[in-house]
């Protein structure tokens, strides 16, 4: 219904020092929809986020959020964003109800509403039970999810969440989405960063995919993958010692470039026509290989990364992941 | 989940809790500054509540120890008798005993500031002073317990304020407004020192202030330059006004200078940590 986007950037620029931590990033992003911001460790998803919420001030460029400059109206643009940091913003020495009743009388409800709304996102979020432990004893799935029901507590148009699910268990990991789908599904507008491909390819509509600051594909997740291509063989051997011949046949038989990967035993291909994978099998077989695991799944985001920019997706010294 | 309950409050459905949450977007003004002070005081008063007992054993341990030692082993060589003493020193180590204290409070603060929930607070509409001042209001409940306790000892040992129980309060109150001042100067030494080791040089750097005061002896016994130093120490304006108000021989220039101190710690402080702590996002 409305047209004007949630966030917009234009040459957005931030640098720590020497490093230029956000490069000049343009983003559009639509208001109502969930996008994704991937990128390794140290790509400048974690500044980008934070400048967009008004905790860190661009160098250069601009970005607005629903129309209202982050640096100029940051006190409006704080009434609409909410933000849940990488590392739990809850507070540990509080309770779980505490922290929400903290948080709501912050945003300006009264005593009572401020119960009441603890209360009943305590509830949403399966929290009830534990909403009197300090946040403390709650475990990583459970300081998530408290942490991202303080977000949507003042029910902001706009929600930064800076990988919501890193470190968490599958299972913690599905509710966390399931929470974030359920947020989205009542209008509220999420960027969310991620490492994962398929975390991103499941819940955003958009992707953005960053590195060393800047931004190098967008799109769809099916735009996304159709241009790295979306089926990979990944075998795991049995003796790594065969790698090398491994590496051969795969490289025959699938017609694609097949990399080692970081662990000695397995390798992985680029995207392969995934009707030949079973005559891969066959034929590592046949060539005496001994085959631990053999799986055709999504690209990893290192398989992305060398597609779209040539070089692995390695970890730099940046001074992202340090708190500021 | 049943069919027609959907408008009863009480058995509200996980799915309808977050309707209920997300789907009245009517936001709330934000709060006014001295509600938002207040709720971040009560945040800091839970934190110190879940750790009475390291706290207390934390604000008693030294003016309890320095009230005794210079009293017993220092008082008589100091003023002739021990008696005599107490009614000069115990002034001295309230002053002391809460000055000292303001070294926890930016402490405090600082790794505070370190806790992810102090990023959500600064994306919040409220009036941001309020995360710091919230904190050092409830830290002047820390004070009191501090004054109080040591002021008990003191009359249990002898010491009797010609002002009577008046004086006292009043002397009280000097010292908890200047200590809310004083501690400022912590606030914003936490903000630029991230590492908490510095803690025991600033630590010793605060006691040489206060040694460098007339807490302990008259200026008047001292060589001429130390003298000027100690008696321009705002800390010994603040001894002799609160032994003024304690034996009831307070002067309005004695109260002015201490005042004037208070001022002049909150303009330069205040705006100086707030600064910092927006600047610290952006490091």
């Amino acid at each position: 219904m409305n047209s004007e986007p949630a966030i917009r950037t234009k040459d957005l620029r931030k640098s720590f020092g020497e490093t230029r931590a956000v490069d000049g990033i343009d983003l559009t992003v639509g208001s109502g929809t969930v996008y994704g911001v991937l990128g390794p460790n140290g790509a400048g998803k974690t500044t980008t986020i934070r400048m967009l919420a008004t905790l860190v001030r661009p160098d250069g460029g601009t970005a607005e959020v629903f129309g209202h400059d982050v640096v100029k109206q940051a006190r409006t643009v704080r009434q609409l964003v909410s933000l849940t940091g990488q590392f739990a913003s809850v507070d540990e020495g509080l309770t779980g109800h505490q922290n929400l009743v903290l948080l709501a009388r912050l945003t300006g409800y009264s005593r009572s509403a401020a119960r009441r709304r603890a209360a009943s996102l305590l509830a949403a979020f399966d929290l009830a039970d534990a909403a009197d432990r300090t946040a403390r004893t709650y475990s990583g799935g459970m300081r998530r999810r408290l942490d991202i029901a303080a977000s949507i507590l003042s029910a902001p148009r706009l929600i930064f969440l800076d990988e919501p699910t890193t470190g968490l268990d599958p299972r913690s990991r599905n509710q966390v989405w399931d929470t974030i789908r359920a947020v989205v599904a009542r209008g509220t507008t999420v960027l969310l960063t991620t490492q994962y491909l398929e975390e991103a390819d499941q819940l955003a509509d958009r992707i953005a995919v960053i590195d060393h600051g800047r931004l190098i594909a967008e799109g769809t997740p099916a735009e996304l993958k159709s241009s790295v291509g979306d089926r990979a063989v990944h075998v795991r051997l049995a003796d790594p010692t065969q790698r090398t011949r491994a590496e051969q046949v795969l490289t025959q038989v699938l017609g694609v470039s097949v990399r080692p990967a970081t662990d000695p035993a397995t390798l992985s291909s680029g995207a392969a026509d995934p009707a030949l994978a079973g005559q891969a099998l066959t034929a590592l077989t046949a060539a005496g290989v001994t085959v631990a695991t053999f799986a055709l799944g999504q690209p990893s985001l290192d398989e992305v990364f060398l597609t779209l920019t040539g070089h692995p997706a390695g970890e730099r010294s940046g001074s992202e992941e340090l708190v500021p | 989940m049943s069919t027609a309950s959907a408008t009863t409050m009480t058995a509200t459905p996980p799915e309808t809790g977050l309707d209920a949450v997300l789907l009245a977007p009517e936001r709330p003004r934000p709060p006014h500054a001295l509600t938002a002070t207040l709720v971040l005081s009560w945040r800091a008063a839970i934190r110190v509540k879940n750790e009475a007992v390291e706290q207390l054993f934390d604000i008693l341990m030294m003016p309890v120890v320095f009230l005794l030692i210079f009293s017993y082993l220092f008082g008589g060589a100091f003023a002739g008798s021990v008696d005599n003493y107490l009614q000069f020193f115990l002034p001295g180590v309230l002053v002391m005993a809460a000055v000292m204290q303001t070294l926890a409070t930016g402490h405090t603060v600082s790794l505070d500031i370190a806790n992810g929930v102090f990023d959500r607070f600064r994306t919040m509409p409220f009036w941001q002073p309020a995360s710091l001042i919230g904190t050092m209001i409830t830290d002047l409940g820390r004070y009191l317990v501090t004054l109080v306790l040591t002021a008990a000892l003191g009359l249990a040992l002898g010491f009797r304020p010609d002002a009577g129980p008046a004086g006292m309060a009043l002397a009280i109150l000097l010292i908890l407004a200047f200590s809310f001042a004083f501690a400022w100067i912590f606030t914003t030494v936490g903000l630029l020192t991230r590492s908490p080791n510095t803690i025991q040089a600033q630590s010793m750097l605060l006691m040489t202030v206060v040694f460098c005061s007339n807490i302990f002896v008259d200026s008047r016994t001292m060589p001429v330059v130390i003298r000027t130093i100690v008696d321009a120490n705002p800390i010994s304006h603040l001894a002799t006004a609160v032994r003024g108000l304690v034996h009831g021989t307070v002067t309005t220039g004695q109260l002015g200078l201490v005042a004037l101190s208070i001022g002049l710690l909150l303009a330069v402080f205040g705006p100086l940590t707030m600064v910092l702590y927006r600047r610290r996002g952006n490091g």
